[in-house]
């Protein structure tokens, strides 16, 4: 499958940089003009990624976050948050809503978020050696109109 | 800081901006602090000029249920904008019947 556009950025696990990365990859997809509702979305399930590799990857101490961008063809955004942090022992376990490791403030959602806002979501992880969420999302573009 | 107003027994914070990790540490501790020492009957959470919102928000959204079930009080939710509707909808918070 053709790819049309990349990026890609890298930055400290400081929860500051969760609004840092959500407009990072809004202003990647403006190019395709997507509807607000969609925009929503992307940047929801992003900051739901980023902000896991930080709290659990990472046990919010210091580690570097990537994220990678892609725009296939047919509208096909690609997104792939990785850590080098503590992994995932069982995922199948840790995609269930309401499972949380976080205790009493968390509402163990963020993978559920994730799946409902995209089209797709995939998980690969290793323990002690991090973890990869990769997001899937076809922009239907109602805003655009072909030239 | 915090945009609250007191009055008959109701505690209202005026939420703004992005409730993220990040943002949601600070709002908690605010929040709670005051819930504590006024011990309101009601805590609305304003919702009108929030401007993002991730399952972050939703952890300090049934966490402030919590704090106030233990104090004896209720929580209501106002205000509630198109977009962040989707994620808190997702919660199942809204069987609670805070959600106004
Ligand atoms: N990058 C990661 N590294 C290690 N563990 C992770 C990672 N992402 C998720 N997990 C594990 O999966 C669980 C579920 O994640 P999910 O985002 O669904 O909920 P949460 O982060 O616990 O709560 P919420 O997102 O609602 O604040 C986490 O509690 C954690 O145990
Ligand atoms: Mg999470």
């Amino acid at each position: 499958m053709n790819t049309l556009n990349t990026m890609e950025i890298k930055f400290p696990s400081k929860s500051i940089n969760e609004g840092f990365a959500r407009s990072v990859v809004s202003s990647f997809i403006l190019q395709l003009d997507p509807t607000i509702n969609e925009l929503t979305d992307i940047k929801t399930a992003v900051s739901e990624a980023v902000t896991n590799c930080i709290v659990h990857g990472y046990e919010d101490n210091a580690g570097i976050i990537y994220i990678k961008g892609e725009i296939r063809e047919d509208n096909l955004i690609v997104f792939k948050i990785r850590d080098k942090g503590k992994g995932i022992p069982d995922i199948k376990k840790a995609m269930e809503p309401l499972f949380t490791t976080g205790g009493e403030e968390r509402a163990g959602l963020g993978f559920a978020v994730m799946e409902s806002f995209m089209d797709k979501v995939k998980v690969s992880s290793k323990e002690g050696k991090g973890t990869t969420v990769t997001l899937y999302k076809k922009i239907i573009r109602t805003n655009y109109e072909k030239p | 800081m915090l945009n609250t107003t007191y009055e008959n027994k109701v505690l209202t914070v005026f939420l703004s901006g992005e409730i993220d990790q990040h943002t949601s540490k600070n709002l908690r501790m605010e929040i709670d602090s005051q819930t504590e020492s006024l011990r309101p009957e009601t805590l609305c959470l304003d919702f009108d000029n929030v401007k993002f919102m991730d399952s972050s928000g939703i952890g300090l959204i049934m966490g402030r249920f919590r704090q106030m079930s233990l104090l004896g009080g209720r929580m209501k939710i106002v205000n509630l904008p198109e977009n962040i509707k989707r994620v808190v909808y997702l919660s199942g918070i809204q069987t609670l019947g805070v959600i106004k």
